[in-house]
C-alpha cells in the first residue's frame, strides 16, 4: 500500500518560487501560463493490508503534523493500493 | 550565569555564539549536542543558526524531533529565558514555542548583510537594557527569513508588545510588518533572524548584540 502527500503553499499565502517559474514561462513564450504553485510531492510506502481508512487517517495525521507546516501550507493525502 | 548552546547535525553558528558568549560577555558557556536532555543547570539556552539537517522538508522541521527540544520545552515552560537565532528562530517555529513561519525571502535570494534592527521593546529579558527606540547594527544571513503570521495573529502580537526587533529601514526579506524578532506570550522565548552573536566583538564591526546579551544577564540579577 502507497500513501500520495502533495503539499502546496495555502492559495491566500504568496508563493514567490511558483511567481518566478510563472514569469519564466512567460517570457519563453507560454503565454497561456496564467499561474504557478510550487510543492512537494511524497511517496510513502505503508506495510501491505493495512485497512484503508486506518491508513488514511494515519498519513493525515503525518501530513498535518510533519510533512506540511499547517500555518502556511495545505496538503492532500491519496491512498494507493 | 550559564548558558547552554545547543547544537544540531548542521549547526554552523554554534561556536560564533560559545566565543560571544564566553569572549564578548565573560559568562560561562556549555555545548549541549542535541541527543541530550540534560541541560547541564543553565540558565539561558541558546539555538544557533545554521542548517539543521540540511533544512531538510522545511527549515527547523527535522531538529524540532531532536530529544534535547523536550528539555528546551520544558525549560521554557518554566519560564526561563529561551533565544532563537536564524535557524534556532525556525526551529522554534516548528516547535510551536512561537507562532507563525518563515518563509523563503521575497526576493528569493539569500541575503548576507548588515542591517538596521529597531528595538520594538524593551520589556523582555533580551532587551531591557536597549533604549527604547534604539537601533542595532547586526546581520542577517538567511534564506528563508520572511517572517509570515496571519492578520489576526500579527495585530495580537503587536497589542501584547511582543514584536521584540523590526527592520529599520529597508526591509530585507519581505517580512510582514517588517519583523525581525518576536516574543511568546510569556515573554521569555525570543526567536529573530539577525545575529546579535556575530555583533560583539570589536573586530566584527558591530558590538551592538551584546547589548541583547548584558539584558539576559541583568534580567538574572534579583531586583531588591
Amino acid at each position: 500500500m502507497k500513501a500520495i502527500v502533495r503539499v502546496a503553499l495555502k492559495k491566500t499565502v504568496l508563493d514567490p518560487q511558483g511567481r518566478t517559474i510563472s514569469a519564466a514561462l512567460n517570457s519563453q513564450g507560454y503565454a497561456a501560463v496564467r499561474d504557478v504553485r510550487q510543492g512537494k510531492y511524497f511517496e510513502i510506502d505503508l506495510a501491505d493490508g493495512l485497512d484503508r481508512a486506518a491508513a488514511g487517517a494515519q498519513v493525515h495525521k503525518i501530513a498535518s503534523d510533519v510533512l506540511a507546516n499547517p500555518v502556511i501550507e495545505e496538503f492532500a493525502v491519496e491512498i494507493r493500493d | 550565569m550559564k548558558f547552554g548552546v545547543v547544537i544540531f547535525p548542521g549547526s554552523n553558528c554554534d561556536h560564533d555564539a560559545v566565543y560571544a558568549l564566553s569572549r564578548n560577555l565573560s559568562q560561562e558557556v556549555v555545548e549541549i549536542w542535541h541527543r541530550s536532555e540534560d541541560l547541564c543547570g543553565v540558565d539561558v539556552v541558546f539555538l544557533p543558526g545554521g542548517f539543521s539537517y540540511g533544512d531538510y522538508l522545511r527549515c527547523g522541521a527535522i531538529a524540532r524531533f531532536s530529544p534535547v527540544m523536550r528539555s528546551v520545552k520544558r525549560f521554557a515552560a518554566s519560564g526561563r529565558p529561551v533565544m532563537g537565532v536564524c535557524n534556532g528562530f525556525q526551529i522554534l517555529l516548528e516547535a510551536g514555542l512561537l507562532p507563525g513561519a518563515l518563509m523563503r525571502n521575497r526576493n528569493l535570494r539569500f541575503i548576507c548583510k548588515t542591517v538596521r534592527l529597531s528595538v520594538a521593546t524593551i520589556d523582555s529579558p533580551f532587551t531591557n537594557r536597549c533604549r527604547p527606540g534604539s537601533v542595532l547594527a547586526a546581520p542577517i544571513a538567511h534564506g528563508e527569513g520572511c517572517y509570515f503570521a496571519g492578520g489576526d495573529l500579527l495585530d495580537r502580537l503587536e497589542s501584547e508588545d511582543r514584536v521584540a526587533f523590526r527592520y529599520a529601514g529597508e526591509n530585507p526579506n519581505g517580512s510582514a510588518r517588517s519583523i525581525a524578532g518576536i516574543l511568546n506570550e510569556g515573554r521569555n522565548v525570543l526567536g529573530m533572524m539577525p545575529h546579535p552573536e556575530r555583533a560583539c566583538d570589536p573586530a566584527m564591526g558591530s558590538t551592538d548584540g551584546l547589548t541583547v546579551f548584558q539584558s539576559l544577564v541583568a534580567a538574572a540579577v534579583p531586583v531588591l
